[in-house]
């Protein structure tokens, strides 16, 4: 903290439990290209998961703290620079909504992995990049920010119009 | 005597199953038409919430209905699921502000539980039974709410619901219009519930929330997304 400005990765998995995710934020490799990004500080929401993320910050000098849960997410993406997350349309929609950067990284040991489906189309539409935890370096480390398109959320009053009109309500 | 009874039932039994057939067939012609009825009063609504980002994009869908039109409304989630009707219960009480009336409002909205069919992992042994279990609870919920509407996005809770609403519809014992809206988490396959409603044409409205999966499913409609 200090005279330095405080920028903070925030990685969430969720409700879920996605230890490749937390193993590979917690090592050595990630924190130095986040570092060399310019990110000071990383917290991790590590949701089921047992693998516990070291709090020592070894030879790097980012700041590592991390909880299980929190019954809101929202402020810790509020006050994040990025963040990092699995791939629930939960989180990729809230963090989207709040504008903030977003990594998200597929769970490969779930079993119906739809998931991925729509974290590589908001890729491909430029909104968030999409990542494996083994590829998760090599994304933080050729990500360019300034790339990003910020989302337009949806909204629901289309489709209540023609359930109205269907019920023969008059559509106003 | 035996072979009078066993006459009968050869008889009966054809008559019955074309009976059933014609009603099968007449559910599916009709599906997918407006109901016809009079507007008096507002729909009886079944609201099934998911889990998670299913129950955002339902909540999504809830705020935007004409509360007057689509009352009362009963919200169903997974016995499992402790997160979902809590955050029904929040919205339908920030209602009170606008309506002002809380008696109404309790009144209007309510809040139930089901079980599941088959819980992550469940051996498929035990799962026979629990599917038993969750079909009949669905049916007495169904037979107790007799919705007008039903709003489903998957997962699997809404098929014996839909499925008990489909069996009331077939044997006259009350009309329902089925909206199924597909997660927006699905861009290029339906989930299984999804195809399921679609393959059997259960759903009288179909949405998806992406263009390239409407055109694979040319019956579904997409109106925009709702995330």
């Amino acid at each position: 903290m200090g005279d330095r400005e405080r920028r903070v990765v925030f990685v969430t998995v969720g409700t879920t439990c996605f230890d490749a995710l937390v193993k590979v934020v917690d090592s050595e490799e990630l924190k130095q290209a986040l570092l060399q990004k310019g990110y000071t500080d990383l917290l991790i929401q590590m949701g089921r998961g047992t693998y516990k993320p070291s709090k020592a910050s070894g030879n790097s000098s980012l700041q590592v703290e991390h909880f299980t849960f929190s019954p809101s997410i929202a402020d810790n993406i509020r006050e994040a620079s990025l963040v990092i997350s699995h791939a629930g349309s939960g989180s990729i929609f809230e963090t989207l909504r709040l504008g903030k950067p977003l990594i998200v990284v597929v769970n490969e040991d779930l079993m119906d992995n739809h998931q991925s489906e729509l974290a590589e189309e908001l890729a491909e539409r430029n909104h968030l990049f999409c990542a494996h935890p083994h590829t998760l370096r090599e994304t933080v480390e050729a990500m360019d920010l300034k790339t990003l398109q910020p989302y337009v959320p949806g909204e629901a009053k289309p489709v209540v119009a023609l359930i109205n009109r269907f019920l023969g309500f008059p559509v106003d | 005597m035996g072979f009078d009874a066993f006459a009968a039932a050869c008889c009966a039994i054809p008559v019955l199953v074309s009976v059933l057939a014609v009603r099968v067939a007449y559910v599916l012609c009709r599906s997918g038409l407006p109901p016809s009825r009079s507007r008096a009063s507002g729909l009886r609504c079944l609201i099934v919430l998911g889990s998670g980002g299913h129950t955002a994009e339902m909540m999504n869908i809830v705020s935007e209905l004409q509360k007057d039109r689509f009352t009362p409304r009963y919200y169903v989630a997974a016995l499992t699921d402790n997160m979902s009707l809590p955050k029904a219960q929040v919205y339908e009480k920030s209602l009170i502000h606008v309506e002002g009336d809380r008696e109404m409002i309790i009144e209007n909205a309510q809040f139930m539980q089901i079980y599941r069919s088959r819980e992550v992992g469940q051996s498929y042994i035990t799962s026979i039974a629990t599917t038993l279990r969750a079909t009949l609870h669905a049916m007495w919920l169904i037979i107790r709410i007799r919705p007008q509407v039903i709003f489903c996005n998957g997962p699997g809770t809404c098929i014996p619901l839909c499925a008990s609403a489909f069996l009331l519809k077939v044997l006259g014992l009350g009309w329902s219009s089925i909206f199924y809206i597909e997660s927006i988490a699905r861009v290029k396959k339906l989930s299984l519930s999804g195809l399921l409603l679609y393959k059997l044409r259960m759903a009288d409205q179909f949405f998806v929330q992406w263009p390239q999966l409407q055109q694979k499913y040319p019956r579904a409609q997409y109106a925009g997304r709702l995330m």
